[in-house]
């Protein structure tokens, strides 16, 4: 794959060393080109991105809050369509800002038929803030709003499906990916800029400091994750599911779990009822 | 120009039509909602070429708008009520970015209990968005206000986001004789929209970045400054607006005061009952006098201070009220002058202010028992 060299999101950004959420936006941006407007919702990438006077964007970007991306979006697409103007446009937001408080705005964009790219950067609870749990908290983990204790084994509901919920919104273009797949990511990314119409992605990235474990293994952390079935790649296009990409020989859930602090406080059999959850949707999609 | 019988909400229509915003992101709110429905017809009929966003929410509908405005487009949205106070995040970062959107609120009372009528809450509980505030007194000054806002927002020494408000029912679904201005007689008054800082792909800027205390301070001063600023600009636009269409509008509108013992202060529709009670209560030889305030933010200090620091009496009628202190209008007239003004808060929830009730606030004025008094109260169902 020919990955440009070009960097549309500048270094000396003040994300965390091993932060997974610019990777995956320099790696976007890197497949959407210079005639591109970004549309962030507040978060972690927000704040680590612009600090006034500064910014890491080379391209346009506009932030207005952290409920309305997907709104602020639409709002951007309709008024370039009206001056003649073909940029793409494309959303950031952040688990948080997609599976809970901006939901409604996303389900309102997706339904409408805006050109626009939604890209969801999910690190699975709100870490902007300190790690509190989300929608996209996965069973099991241990959250500050969320926390392991003699009661309690952590978040105790399943991860909130968004993929599947905005694919059941008939948008055209839907898939999930991993920064540490990012050749895969990124020729979604061109689908999804191909689509005559709204595309969503999913992208799952590790965060070093709300999962608990050494900066230096984001990637290999975002790999093990899909290594083990715990995030699954696929794209549904117009409909059609379609998984892109099936390990060898699938890893044991232990390996991902026992690697983070997350899950450090899972007992086997909870570790085990997290694995049986994984089987059974492996088995489903021949995995 | 020509003379038409409209509602206020269709003569807000006729006036986004002649503006020619591109972007329009609107959600349905009773009274509003025939604004939303006559534009979509003109977009449905081509004699409107904009985009129509259908949103989800008011909260969409004013983030949309501030987006497409950020991506450098004239727009306009239309709420009233809950959904303005839905917006209330949104206003206020809509004025932080500096976008000259052009927003009409349909007056209306905020729950609880819930009720669909008239007062003036909604928009006065948004004072400190740093939005400029224009109260319409009848269909012709909604129309008229539509294109000024636009005019004054889109300034460069003010670019501040502009609200028009105009009274639920009273004005919005009553139709009244108003002349239509030409579409070239509004192109010469209002040329089409240069931004001046936007989503540009040759000139990539960030847009509503992350302040922390080195700035944020700075640019909440520069909003100050730009409200102040606005006040000249909005004096040039209606002069401006004179010489074109023939109507002289300023920020307040003096009624037979120059002689007046008591003058009675008021915004919006309410203008109208008051200048008729003022004429019978003139026949019957009271020298009373109506000062309304058209634009409420700027706040015109001076013009106020002028015509009330004459050693009449003032009785200042509030549809709002700040609990425990009385009317926001009043407050604030408190504050800026040394007038001895008296307060009333009359037509909460839609309730009629009937000439009756004007006639006794003026004579609650003249012998006054109480600071802010409440008209119309049925006090045997409190």
């Amino acid at each position: 794959m020919n990955i440009s060299e070009k960097e549309f999101l500048a270094p000396g950004h003040r994300a965390c060393a091993g932060c997974g959420a610019t990777v995956g936006v320099r790696l976007a941006l890197k497949a959407l080109g210079k005639n591109t407007v970004a549309v962030s919702a507040t978060g972690c990438l927000e704040v680590i991105t612009t600090p006034y006077p500064e910014t890491a964007w080379n391209i346009p970007w506009i932030h207005v809050a952290f409920e309305n991306a997907a709104a602020v979006a639409s709002g951007v697409e309709r008024a370039l369509k009206s001056q003649g103007k073909d940029a793409q446009v494309v959303a950031f937001a952040g688990d948080g800002g997609t599976a809970d408080i901006g939901l409604q705005a996303l389900s309102g964009a997706m339904e409408r038929g805006h050109n626009l790219i939604y890209i969801c950067y999910d690190n699975e609870a709100y870490m902007n803030t300190g790690v509190q749990r989300s929608g996209a908290t996965p069973y099991g983990a241990s959250t500050t709003t969320s926390p392991h204790g003699k009661e309690s084994f952590g978040e105790d509901k399943p991860k909130k499906n968004i993929p599947m919920i905005m694919a059941a919104h008939g948008v055209p273009y839907v898939a999930t990916a991993s920064i540490s797949f990012p050749e895969d990511f990124m020729k979604k990314v061109q689908k999804a800029k191909e689509t005559d119409g709204p595309a969503y992605i999913h992208l799952h990235q590790p965060c070093t400091t709300g999962w608990g474990y050494d900066p230096s293994k984001t990637i290999e952390l975002g790999r093990l994750a899909v290594e083990t079935g715990s995030w699954i790649l696929y794209e549904i296009e117009d409909g059609d599911f379609r998984v892109t990409y099936r390990p060898m020989e699938r890893k044991m859930v232990d390996e991902y779990l026992l690697a983070q602090k997350r899950f450090k406080h899972l007992t086997q059999e909870e570790r085990n009822r997290i694995q049986k959850n994984v089987d059974a949707l492996c088995t489903e999609l021949k995995i | 120009m020509v003379k038409k019988v409209f509602t206020s909400n269709r003569a807000v229509a006729e006036a986004v039509k002649l503006a020619k915003p591109q972007v329009i992101p609107v959600y349905p709110i009773t009274p509003q909602t025939t604004i939303s429905e006559y534009l979509a017809q003109f977009v449905a009929d081509g004699d409107l070429k904009s985009e129509y966003i259908r949103v989800e929410s008011e909260h969409s509908a004013i983030s949309a708008a501030l987006g497409a405005s950020g991506a450098g487009v004239r727009v306009f949205t239309a709420t009233s009520s809950q959904g303005l106070a839905l917006m209330h995040e949104i206003l206020f970062a809509a004025a932080g970015m500096r976008s000259p959107i052009v927003l009409v609120d349909a007056n209306r009372a905020l729950s609880a209990p819930l009720s669909i009528w008239n007062d003036q809450q909604d928009t006065i509980s948004e004072r400190d968005s740093g939005w400029l505030q224009i109260y319409a007194e009848n269909a012709q000054e909604a129309l008229d206000a539509v294109l000024i806002a636009y005019r004054v927002a889109e300034d460069r020494d003010v670019l501040l986001p502009c609200m028009v408000c105009i009274d639920g029912y009273f004005l919005t679904h009553t139709v009244e004789p108003l002349e239509v201005p030409s579409p070239e007689e509004v192109d010469q008054y209002l040329p089409p929209y240069k931004p001046y800082a936007f989503l540009d792909t040759e000139n990539p800027m960030s847009i509503g970045t992350f302040t922390d205390p080195d700035y944020y301070m700075e640019a909440r001063y520069a909003i100050e400054g730009a409200m102040e600023k606005s006040k000249e600009v909005m004096v040039q636009a209606n002069q401006e607006f004179a010489k074109i269409f023939g109507r002289k509008y300023d920020l307040v509108e003096k009624y037979k005061c120059d002689d007046a013992e008591i003058i009675i202060v008021a915004m919006g529709s309410v203008c109208g009952t008051i200048k008729d009670v003022i004429d019978s209560l003139r026949d019957e030889g009271e020298k009373i006098g109506l000062l309304k305030i058209r634009v409420f933010r700027p706040f015109p200090r001076e013009e106020i201070k002028q015509v009330l620091e004459n050693g009449s009496k003032v009785a200042v009628i509030d549809k709002n009220i700040s609990f425990g202190m009385g009317g926001v209008l009043y407050n604030n007239i408190k504050a800026k002058t040394n007038a001895e003004a008296y307060g009333f808060i009359a037509g909460l929830g839609g309730r009629d202010i009937t000439t009756e009730y004007v006639r006794e606030i003026v004579e609650k004025t003249k012998n006054p028992t109480r600071e802010i008094e409440w008209i119309g109260l049925k006090t045997e169902e409190v």
